[in-house]
């Protein structure tokens, strides 16, 4: 991109919205975005992505809270004054406009001249690979590259935030990928600080510098992908980010790096404690199943083979514990990986002990 | 119709054989009359036995004719353009309201459409007449000494005409904006535009098809309009269908009232065009420019 945005920071300061049906939609929200980040607002339908969203752009005024963009606290700006950006999720292209009219309407809003609007509208559609589409309506145009134009609608101001509202649900998978891919790039070359929202966990932790994680309204973590999937701080993090084999325990000692965990299953299991727990409480262990292993002496718990699931390059094995929990197990598939029999008795430990988790209940 | 003959699956000729009661009914009572009277107007005498175009000759050289007629189309316009007027905000804020409030406007806006027309024009007359309740307000106020004149005044009787049209002003543009995404205006909003500019540039446009089919719907109803006008109107200000009375009903001269309706049809149908073609082009789909 010619000219590069100058990226700022955004903040949001214990934001709190309650609808006038009552509805709590999102409860003391803490985020603190660096200029030029790529966030992704992950969580489950309803859990108040789209409500946070709407409040940074300024379409909702948040019951408590401030929204802080650069250094400025933006609260009483209404949506035209704040610069901000947004993808919409069914995309809100105008109908009656045509494609290179839809990139210019916000520079036709600053008072930019007409000729210089349609440079400006072409140079982003060549940006987007629609080029030669500028004449047409929006309806003339597939979803995938109405999308496009959407995001260079919302470019075109150069906008210091962009929102993007759950933005590649609509598309298919490859397009999908491509059109990730596209984003990031985007985003890379203007340099704008980004909000993704989105209930895909993969698209938030493959685009994504850093992801918060929400449910029910509260901000459950806040971190990089790495952070999210492999220290989850939550219980609801580590079961709603990639999978999680759940079993019950019950704490009996624990030292600075964790707690050693009797499981209802037999057998006992060291774990990672991201909230404090002490010994004789009731506890929920996770096990990520790329994490276990097969043993051949006495650590982790026993159980029998339910099932065993060849999926190409992984073997997932289904374990039924001895307290009837149903666990599973994933390896790469090498030529030393053989499919076990049903019925089989198996022991299956953690790879090392910091791979469990253990939350209290 | 074939309806009974083809397969059930088939969906065109269902809508056909379903539109076949309602369609025999219109050319009876409605394309029938209509080819009748487009026979009467074709004939120079009232007794209708010597064929020709003298009655249309007759009006269209008439400068009285062509001012009743001048003045009837222009009542519809200002009758339209009041309604639209008033009517937008009011459909603007029924998309913008609660169930309740909602509820509330369609009351009042129906209102009108389910008062006798004589009594509803009966009670124009003691708002609007000499000793009305507008003029003893004021006059008891202090305001004004004598009592103004607005029965019988082409604004008493736009006022009378729009509050009996509004309903089919308001209905439209309450559906037509309501198809609108709310999304747009967000979208409008986040890019800079103010609301002004939105209003202008998005739901001005969006907001076309019910315009279009509320000016329509108003201006035939206000121009045909025969009681209201004749009772609030009054004596001093004529229009077509009083005209057309007139001449039909009380001089009897049939050929010429017939030529009087064909040719206030043609003029109907002609604004009707002009607003479907103004409309369409304003608003720019269906065509990629
Ligand atoms: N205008 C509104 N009035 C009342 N409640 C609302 C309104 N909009 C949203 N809510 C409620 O607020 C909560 C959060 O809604 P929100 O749209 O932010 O969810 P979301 O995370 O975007 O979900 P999804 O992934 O399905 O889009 C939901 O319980 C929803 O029912
Ligand atoms: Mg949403």
């Amino acid at each position: 991109m010619a000219s590069v945005s100058e990226a700022k920071s955004l903040v949001l300061d214990r934001i709190t919205h309650r609808f006038a049906s009552g509805t709590m939609a999102v409860s003391d929200i803490n985020l603190d975005v660096k200029g030029g980040e790529i966030i992704a607002l992950l969580g489950p339908s309803g859990c108040g992505k789209t409500t946070l969203l709407r409040i940074i752009a300024g379409f909702i005024g948040q019951s408590e809270g401030r929204v802080i963009i650069g250094n400025d606290v933006v609260d009483a700006l209404p949506p035209n004054r704040r610069a901000v950006g947004i993808v919409f999720q069914n995309y809100a292209l105008f109908p009656h406009l045509s494609i290179s009219e839809n990139v210019g309407y916000g520079l036709a809003a600053r008072g930019v001249d007409k000729a210089t609007r349609a440079k400006e509208a072409q140079r982003l559609l060549d940006m987007v690979q629609l080029g030669p589409f500028g004449e047409r309506l929006p309806r003339q145009l597939s979803g995938g590259q109405q999308q496009r134009v959407a995001l260079a609608r919302a470019l075109a101001i150069k906008p210091s935030i962009l929102l993007l509202d759950e933005p590649f649900a609509a598309l298919d998978k490859n397009l999908r990928l491509d059109m990730q891919i596209e984003v990031k790039r985007l985003q890379r070359m203007a340099g704008t600080t980004t909000l993704i929202v989105t209930h895909d966990q993969e698209e938030a932790l493959s685009m994504a510098d850093r992801v918060a994680v929400l449910s029910h309204g509260h901000l459950e973590q806040f971190g990089t992908p790495s952070e999210i999937y492999d220290q989850p701080q939550t219980l609801f993090v580590n079961s709603f980010v990639g999978t999680a084999n759940k079993m019950k325990g019950v704490v009996v000692a624990t030292d600075a790096s964790g707690a050693k965990v009797a499981l209802e299953a037999g057998g006992e299991i060291i774990a990672r404690a991201p909230k404090p727990v002490s010994a004789s409480d009731k506890v929920t262990v996770c096990l990520r199943p790329e994490h276990l292993t097969f043993v051949t002496d006495d650590t982790g718990f026993a159980g029998e083979i339910g099932m065993a699931l060849p999926l190409g390059a992984t073997v997932v094995h289904e374990i039924k514990a001895k307290d009837g929990t149903s666990i599973k197990i994933s390896q790469a598939r090498t030529g030393g990986t053989p499919l076990r029999e049903a019925g089989t008795p198996v022991r299956v430990a953690p790879l090392a002990p910091g791979l469990a988790t253990v939350f209290p209940e | 119709m074939k309806s009974a003959t083809t397969a059930p699956g088939d969906v065109t000729s269902f809508s056909l054989g379903l539109a076949l009661p309602l369609g025999l009914a219109f050319a009876i009572f409605f394309v029938l009359p209509l080819a009748q009277l487009f026979y009467l107007s074709l004939h120079n005498d009232t007794a209708a036995t010597v064929w020709g175009l003298g009655q249309y000759i007759k009006f269209l050289t008439d400068p009285f004719s062509l001012a009743v007629l001048g003045s009837t189309l222009l009542l519809g316009a200002e009758v339209t353009l009041a309604c639209l007027v008033l009517g937008y905000p009011i459909a603007w804020l029924y998309q913008r309201s609660g169930s309740r409030v909602q509820t509330l406007i369609i009351m009042i806006v129906l209102l009108p459409l389910l008062t006798s027309v004589v009594v509803r024009t009966f009670a124009w007359i003691v708002i609007l007449g000499r000793q009305g309740i507008i003029n003893s307000v004021l006059q008891s106020l202090g305001l004004i000494g004598t009592p103004l004149r607005m029965i019988y005044t082409q604004g008493g009787l736009i006022a009378a005409l729009a509050q009996v049209q509004m309903p089919l002003m308001v209905l439209p543009l309450i559906t037509a904006i309501g198809r609108i995404d709310p999304n747009l205006s967000d979208a409008s909003a986040s890019l800079g535009a103010g609301s002004w500019r939105t209003f202008v540039k998005v739901m001005l446009p969006l907001s076309m098809p019910g315009i279009i089919a509320g000016c329509t719907l108003t201006y035939a109803a206000a121009i045909t309009a025969f009681i209201t006008q004749s009772l609030v109107g009054g004596g001093q200000m004529l229009f077509m269908p009083m005209y057309l009375y007139q001449q039909a009903s009380t001089l009897q001269n049939w050929p010429f009232a017939a030529a009087i309706s064909i040719i206030f049809l043609f003029a109907v149908l002609a604004i009707v065009a002009l607003f479907s073609t103004l409309g369409r082009r304003a608003r720019g789909y269906g065509d990629a420019r």
